[in-house]
């Protein structure tokens, strides 16, 4: 008896405790110190590789630097389609054409008389770095870290161990150095390659650096860019800078909006070529040092990233204007007010969907996607397919936000096949009906349906929504797959594709000449067990012209090795836009860019000559009638030749707490956490009730074990004190 | 005894030789290294200049195994396998593809992995012992039916039913803990304890089965016989002289293993956010990282290694008739 009251008093002893141990929730994986703090809470499921803007390009690497550097221009926040907008710049730059004699042209002047432009570019004064150790001066001027002995090196593990940091303004020469640096032989910039068919003199550059010093440039100690001129740049004053590029290029200006053209200060390089710095991984490319809104101060890339409100912005203010359904959105409340709201954005590396998904449902993520899992969880279909949260969320005050990407996925055709691109004039015309036939018969709309739980636009080209020379309704249906009626697009008949496959020589999928059936080879990479419905549907869809389609399912490095020697005869890929202009989706079926013999980025191989001339005039004009009437030509030939199965444009579906505001989501812009707002003590209020902890399931368990235990004692009590041998016959 | 662990270590070498041989075809049977350029490189813009420059940068450019354009045993040393292999022996794992120093990220990642293996480990085997020899204590009673019945269940169900059942219930359901995420120091505890127990109930059925197996074999010897004679009762014939001469099986399956802890769990680190050396390793090959992927490989196939030998000395420990030469 004494025990069993014993054991009561323990278990409300513990109880007890659980409850006055900590004032917060149980669950809450954030240190108790920041309940109620402006903090957003955020996750990242892939580690960056590269942290420097002349490195950094992919969405997970893109998502810190957009808020650490500031290149001279960004894009409007709210304003659709993407509108460019001074960031660090005074005004957007006005470009200047000139001829081979150095005579400037009118702005409308031929591409072909175009010799070189230039972009020249003031920027704003009164713009001053983050604080950094590489900046820090001593008393005499001097730079305290820029040549570390060993006693001062044995106490550095991370940059914040640097106990003194500086900052200096930002000037013009901050940008031509960045530039400079996309052609430094140690480092590997994604647009090298690119921009050295531009930017005058890059090409050589890297020979230059190369012959300097071979030892340094390889990254031995500091190679000081200022002391090798680059002829396409040019400093004017100390806000002024140049570039001069090759002949005319109008989307020069979009790469004026990434992180490439941030500035990065020489001090800042020759900080961390320290090779002592490098050997603890303390590098430019893992430590960020820039002038916009947020800095960097922890990088455990394993767990977490943070980064925190940086003292020195220069400041800047929520836009007054956007789109009309903005001011209804809420989203013009905080109009005018300075940026940003938020002092700290805590990224947390979550690998796993579950765990990710329950808790931003707890609210220890203030935003989520949705996973085809959770999807009927989070979202149901109203009206007329308007997709809504369900009650569920909604009663949370979670809202969902949708946006059609500026993406496409596709499934291509290798032109240079014989049967799907044929190698004759004769051949090349019933390949082109075969095309036709099967983007018919693959019906996207029922993909989009099953796979993507409708996230998805059916696209009739290559050109996303939202980018100029999208043509919306009747004027932007393909006529090769759809017919206009009541107001729709719908479909063709599966008998208007199976009298293009007969006209293409394959009646009822028979091949005429050989009369065997005709099979075709879709490549994919290689497959979960999730997707091979997807293939099976795919089969199936080409199983309505009676065309068996193998599928060669292979790894990534195969795939993209068939693409490249032009083995592979059905593929299917992606796109997702560098920069909201036509030529970044056109350039993809452009002949000179094709994969196979020029390594370009057209992986069907399409070569349609007028097509590429079209494409030279479009690429050098600016957005006005002129050039959509370029555009609508260019997509009718598209159309007609169906080198791709147009696929679909993919749509991004949000989930948002109600504490969450000023979220108008986007591929294209991604400086966007300034204008992030959080109300701290609604989520702290949600938190709490969201996540009491359930006290019960413990008590029954200690419950069970002393149940169990007592029979079990018992038994133990009456073996022990039992004799050997039981049942002994009495004599 | 100092000889043996000489000799042993000796034996190493071509052991090491040969696994790190095996990795290296392996993992370049199914990636070349301008497969590796590409995915360093990222997907857009990648020009065969920024290929071929990344591979003379980290060595990649030279034949794999052997070089026909150089002469004697140069053909040997001037490959890829000779240059990335033979700096692993002096434990210099070099940097990985994107530039960290790989023993700097070893070193950091080991405490996390450490931080869930150990305590599963000591607290399981404490844990999957006891029960082991209370189910022989009550042998061919209905505890040890429904015990064995229990842990042939507990058996069959897969680990990440038990990690995602455990999330559910007592993360989501009860907010008793949080679902993932790590935190170092004391603060580790909370995220720690899902789950260590999870890592325990995963192991029992198997564990306590095995343990279950090996001292039943012992309750049938003479001395077990002969210790109930002299009167002792069964809690010290079982606690005293049936789990004393049962740790021979028993070490030889759990002393291997404690150096291998170092390895981390890829399952658990990765549900549970935990940033150890199992998800460092996973990373690695979704990311075809060469460097790391070899250094892991080497680093376990050391551990175990280790392992192997701690073994054979642990005997000596609890057999004095052992004697190691």
């Amino acid at each position: 008896m004494i025990k069993m009251i014993n054991m009561s008093w323990l278990l409300i002893s513990f109880a007890v405790l659980l409850a006055a141990c900590d004032e917060h929730n149980w669950n809450n994986p954030y240190s108790a110190i920041d309940t109620g703090k402006n903090i957003l809470y955020s996750v990242f499921t892939e580690r960056p590789k590269h942290l420097d803007p002349v490195q950094s390009y992919s969405s997970n690497e893109i998502q810190f630097t957009a808020q650490i550097y500031e290149p001279p221009l960004q894009y409007h926040y709210l304003k659709r389609p993407f509108a460019l907008i001074p960031l660090t710049a005074k005004e957007i730059p006005v470009v200047r054409h000139f001829d081979i004699e150095g005579h400037q042209l009118q702005n409308d002047a031929p591409a072909t008389d175009v010799a070189y432009s230039i972009y020249e570019i003031s920027i704003k004064p009164g713009i001053f770095f983050q604080p950094h150790p590489a900046l820090a001066k001593d008393e005499q001027g001097d730079w305290l870290y820029h040549n570390l002995g060993d006693q001062e090196l044995a106490s550095i593990f991370k940059l914040s161990d640097f106990s003194r940091t500086g900052t200096r303004e930002l000037t013009a020469e901050d940008y031509i150095y960045q530039i400079k640096r996309l052609a430094h032989p140690r480092l590997h910039s994604p647009i090298y390659g690119l921009m050295a068919d531009y930017i005058i003199g890059l090409k050589d550059y890297v020979d230059v650096l190369k012959q300097v010093n071979p030892e340094r440039s390889e990254g031995g100690t500091y190679l000081d860019l200022r002391n090798y001129p680059l002829e396409g740049v040019q400093v004017i004053d100390r806000y002024t800078y140049r570039i001069k590029i090759k002949g005319n290029y109008p989307q020069f200006i979009y790469w004026l909006a990434m992180p490439f053209f941030a500035p990065v200060p020489w001090e800042a390089d020759a900080f961390y070529s320290q090779k002592e710095l490098i050997q603890k991984n303390i590098t430019l490319d893992w430590y960020p040092i820039g002038t916009g809104p947020y800095m960097l101060t922890e990088n455990n890339p394993n767990l977490r990233m943070v980064l925190e409100r940086n003292p020195n912005f220069h400041g800047e203010y929520y836009p007054t204007e956007g789109m009309p359904e903005d001011q209804e959105n809420g989203l013009l409340m905080d109009a005018g007010r300075e940026l940003p709201f938020i002092d700290k954005v805590i990224f947390t590396r979550e690998k796993e969907s579950i765990p990710r998904w329950n808790k931003f449902l707890q609210g220890y993520y203030d935003a989520s996607g949705i996973g085809s899992d959770s999807f009927d969880q989070a979202v149901q279909l109203v009206g007329h397919g308007e997709a809504t949260v369900t009650e569920e969320m909604a009663a949370q005050g979670i809202r969902l936000e949708t946006t059609v990407a500026v993406s496409t996925y596709y499934m291509g055709f290798n032109m240079l096949d014989p049967v799907v691109g044929g190698s004759n004039e004769q051949q090349r015309e019933s390949a082109r009906k075969l095309r036709q036939a099967i983007s018919i018969a693959v019906d996207y709309e029922e993909f989009i349906s099953i796979f993507a739980n409708g996230r998805g636009l059916p696209a009739q080209s290559p050109i996303a929504p939202g980018i100029a020379g999208y043509r919306e309704g009747k004027e932007g249906v393909n006529p090769v797959v759809y017919d206009w009626i009541n107001n729709r697009p719908q479909r063709k008949s599966i008998q208007v594709a199976k009298a293009l496959l007969a006209e293409a020589g394959y009646p009822d999928g028979i091949d005429q000449k050989t009369g065997a059936p005709l099979i075709l080879y879709f490549d994919v990479t290689a497959r979960t067990a999730e997707d091979r419905s997807k293939l099976d549907w795919m089969r199936k869809q080409f199983q309505k012209l009676n065309i068996q389609l193998v599928v060669r399912s292979t790894d990534y490095n195969r795939f993209q090795d068939k693409i490249r020697k032009g083995n592979a005869q059905i593929f299917e890929w992606g796109w997702n836009a560098d920069y909201p202009d036509p030529e970044n989706f056109l350039f993809l079926l452009y002949g000179p860019q094709r994969k196979v013999g020029n390594n370009g980025e057209n992986a069907a191989n399409y070569d349609n000559t007028e097509y590429n001339q079209l494409f030279e005039q479009m690429k050098n004009i600016e957005d006005g009638p002129k050039r959509q009437q370029i555009i609508d030509r260019m997509v009718e030939i598209l159309q007609h030749d169906a080198p791709w199965l147009w696929g679909y444009h993919p749509k991004d579906y949000g989930l948002y707490h109600a504490w969450y505001q000023n979220v108008k989501p986007n591929r294209i812009s991604n400086n966007n956490l300034k204008y992030f707002r959080i109300d701290a003590n609604l989520r702290d209020q949600k938190r709490r009730e969201w996540n009491e902890p359930v006290l019960w399931p413990i008590a029954v368990m200690l419950a069970m074990l002393i149940i169990s235990f007592i029979p079990a004692a018992m038994a133990f009590r009456r073996r022990e004190s039992s004799t050997a041998v039981n049942n002994i016959p009495s004599s | 005894m100092l000889n043996y662990i000489l000799r042993r270590a000796l034996y190493a070498i071509p052991i090491l030789i040969g696994v790190n041989l095996i990795t290296f075809t392996l993992f370049f049977v199914v990636n070349t290294p301008d497969d590796m350029a590409r995915m360093q490189l990222g997907i857009k813009y990648v020009s065969p200049e920024a290929i071929e420059k990344w591979k003379i940068e980290r060595g990649y450019d030279k034949p794999l195994l052997f070089n026909q354009e150089k002469e004697g045993w140069e053909k040997l040393t001037k490959t890829i396998f000779f240059e990335k292999s033979i700096s692993m022996f002096i434990f210099d794992f070099g940097q990985a593809d994107d530039g960290r120093d790989i023993a700097q990220e070893i070193k950091s990642r080991m405490i996390p992995s450490l931080a869930i293996a150990l305590p599963v480990f000591i607290l399981g085997l404490i844990v999957h012992i006891t029960f082991a020899l209370l189910m022989v204590f009550f042998r061919a009673t209905y505890i040890d039916f429904w015990g064995v019945i229990l842990c042939v269940a507990l058996m069959s169900i897969s680990s990440l039913f038990y990690i995602i059942a455990g999330q559910f219930l007592v993360s989501k359901l009860w907010h008793l803990v949080p679902i993932s995420g790590y935190e170092s120091g004391l603060d580790a505890g909370k995220f720690l304890l899902l789950p260590v127990i999870i890592g325990i109930i995963s192991s029992l059925g198997s564990s306590v089965r095995w343990y279950r197996t090996i001292f039943l074999e012992e309750m049938n010897k003479e001395y077990v016989r002969t210790a109930r004679a002299k009167g002792l009762s069964e809690r010290i014939v079982l606690f005293k002289h049936v789990l004393g001469n049962a740790l021979i099986p028993i070490l030889t399956g759990v002393v291997v293993v404690v150096p291998l802890l170092f390895l981390g769990s890829l399952l658990v680190e990765s549900f549970f956010g935990i940033p150890g050396l199992g998800s460092y390793t996973i990373d690695a090959i979704n990311s075809q990282d060469f460097a790391i992927v070899r250094a892991m490989v080497f680093w376990g196939s050391v551990l175990y290694i280790v392992g192997l030998v701690l073994t054979d000395i642990s005997y000596t420990l609890v057999d004095p008739r052992i004697r190691l030469k």
